[in-house]
């Protein structure tokens, strides 16, 4: 029994068809389309497809035996573990630490957050003037302070993944830290009262009371975290390009830029996209089986 | 006065920290912009002084080589056009799925869900050849091909726009809506008149996060976007990256004249861009 208002449903038509038509253009069409263009032969982003390839699995196979695409999975994960284990992490740590202080806790979140709102484009401009060879900020202090002897290359193939993982995670930091202050704000003050009652303050404090009240929103950040690992472009794009050093430095999103875009394999850029959507789902998975939200508290 | 314990200033001291790593590479790429030539390699740490090394030829040289009038104006263009479409067009289909019962709304819900799951990289090459054969992509016609990015752009902020305002559309109370029925509006004036109006900061949410997505995002524009005069702001430093070789200082003020507006935005409006971007994550 709903109000008199909403029994009509014909202008439900007019609410509901934009956006689906929107969507349907735009996203499931497309989506369908590109698992089909993932079978088919097609040479140019502009051009035709010339029906399906021979055999029709071939860019999956391709798949597996492609080592500049191994090199790209493999990174990928890395910089999915990385980011669980750093950002996440030490988005809990100052969390923590903003949560324990009353002067200035406004200040650190402007601060932290910032990055967020800043373009990845102009992060990674900004990160190439300070990770230069030659008078790049980092070299300059590592040198002035007497920690390195010389001048470091900093995407050379020993040093290109700390180049590339730590500005994408420091970029995100303020985000978690955000969510798990908005978390720690939510735990009730009776809570660490009844706690220090009961002689429990400090790291126990944290251990016992505050982390376990914090799991479910920690699920949340760890999940976007994952997933938001997985859709990493930009700033990577800017500083390392295609594949820098020496085809050592591929991500999978740009892996599957150069393919479609520079060499005109659409086909196969296709395939890495629908690979992409795979590790997605079932990373998200499990994720959400590992960190599983539990209604019991 | 207050007794500082050792634990506070440790605390202090981290915080901190981690403050200075997100502050101070912003304040160095400043300080760089302004020096001259040559000297970001002896010295790149002290201020820039008249007299001693202090030189505006940067921000000249930047302004006069590259056109951050015309990119600006692009991305203006293209952002302002998909954070309007994206307010309309979700909150219609927000209201629509939360107010009306009917058949299809599982179906509907579900849809939307799952299309927060699709990445861009998985729908691009489809749409791009789609909009290629429609003539709006690469027609080598500004517009159009503006045009060509706003249509996709819309389309991936929409589904998590929608579940956002769902949410908050939920928790506005029925009792005006039906009584401004009984007055004689009917369900769009109720929609514009009491919605609207209600569900205010979450309209604001949901239009900072599409506005700042799309301003930012550098993979669907660079796409469709590749003629110069069709450059948006992040293609344009893009561009200035790989052109600028070794003038380091051009560099600088570059990524100074697209920060520093975006900087006052943010002390501007912090509170509830800090709020938009991370809804959906948290209730409430």
């Amino acid at each position: 029994m709903g109000p008199t208002l909403y029994r009509k449903k014909a202008p439900l038509v007019a609410f509901l068809l934009p956006a689906f038509v929107f969507l349907i253009l735009f996203l499931y069409y497309p989506f369908v389309q590109n698992i089909i263009n993932s079978f088919s032969h097609i040479n140019g982003l502009g051009a035709p497809a010339q029906g399906l390839n021979d055999p029709w699995y071939v860019n999956y196979a391709t798949l597996f035996a492609d080592p500049k695409l191994r090199t790209a999975l493999g990174n990928t994960v890395l910089l999915t573990l990385c980011t669980v284990v750093f950002q996440v992490g030490i988005a809990l740590i100052l969390a923590l630490l903003v949560d324990s202080i009353r002067v200035g806790a406004q200040l650190f979140r402007t601060l932290y957050f910032f990055p967020i709102v800043i373009s990845a484009t102009a992060l990674g401009l900004m990160f190439n003037l300070i990770f230069l060879y030659n008078g790049g900020m980092l070299n300059q202090l590592l040198v002035n302070l007497g920690i390195a002897a010389e001048n470091i290359d900093w995407k050379d193939p020993d040093h290109f993944l700390f180049t590339m993982f730590a500005p994408v995670m420091w970029q995100y930091v303020g985000f978690y830290f955000v969510i798990l202050v908005t978390g720690l704000n939510n735990i009730s003050q009776d809570l660490y009262e009844a706690a220090a009652l009961d002689g429990c303050t400090g790291f126990k404090r944290v251990r016992y009371v505050t982390l376990p009240l914090l799991r479910n929103v920690l699920c949340t950040c760890l999940v976007l975290a994952i997933t938001g690992a997985l859709k990493v472009f930009d700033l990577p794009w800017v500083m390392f390009g295609a594949g820098m050093p020496q085809d050592q430095g591929w991500l999978t999103g740009t892996y599957m830029y150069d393919q479609t875009f520079n060499r005109g394999n659409v086909d196969y850029g296709s395939t890495i996209a629908i690979l992409i959507v795979v590790l997605g789902v079932l990373f998200s998975n499990i994720a959400n089986r590992v960190f599983k939200p539990r209604d019991d508290i | 006065m207050k007794k500082i314990t050792p634990a506070k200033a440790g605390t202090y001291t981290v915080l901190t920290f981690w403050a200075l790593t997100t502050l101070y590479p912003f304040v160095w790429v400043i300080l760089n912009s302004f020096r001259e030539r040559g000297l970001i390699r002896k010295d790149s740490f002290s201020v820039p002084l008249p007299g001693s090394g202090f030189t505006m030829g940067n921000y000249e040289k930047a302004m006069e080589r590259f056109d951050f009038g015309n990119a600006y104006a692009n991305s203006l263009i293209v952002s302002i056009a998909v954070t309007i479409a994206v307010v309309l067009i979700a909150g219609f289909a927000a209201y629509g799925l939360v107010r009306f019962r009917f058949r299809l709304r599982g179906l509907c819900y579900s849809l939307i869900m799952a299309g927060m799951m699709f990445p861009v990289f998985s729908t691009i090459i489809p749409v791009f050849r789609m909009e290629a054969a429609w003539g709006i992509a690469s027609s080598g016609n500004r517009w159009l091909s503006l045009l060509a990015v706003i249509l996709p752009q819309i389309a991936g902020n929409l589904c998590f726009a929608i579940i956002v305002l769902m949410g908050f559309i939920e928790s506005v109370p029925m009792e005006l809506e039906e009584s401004a029925y009984m007055d004689g509006c009917n369900v769009f004036q109720v929609y514009f008149h009491i919605i609207m109006p209600a569900a205010k900061s979450s309209f604001a949410t949901v239009a900072i996060f599409s506005f700042l997505w799309s301003y930012n995002d550098l993979f669907t524009q660079n796409f469709f976007l590749r003629v110069p005069r069709e450059k948006t702001i992040t293609l344009l430093l893009n561009e200035i990256s790989s052109q600028a070789g070794v003038d380091y200082g051009l560099m600088a003020a570059s990524v100074v004249l697209i920060v520093v507006p975006v900087l006052f935005v943010y002390v501007a409006l912090q509170k509830h861009i800090i709020k938009g971007l991370t809804a959906g994550a948290v209730k409430g």
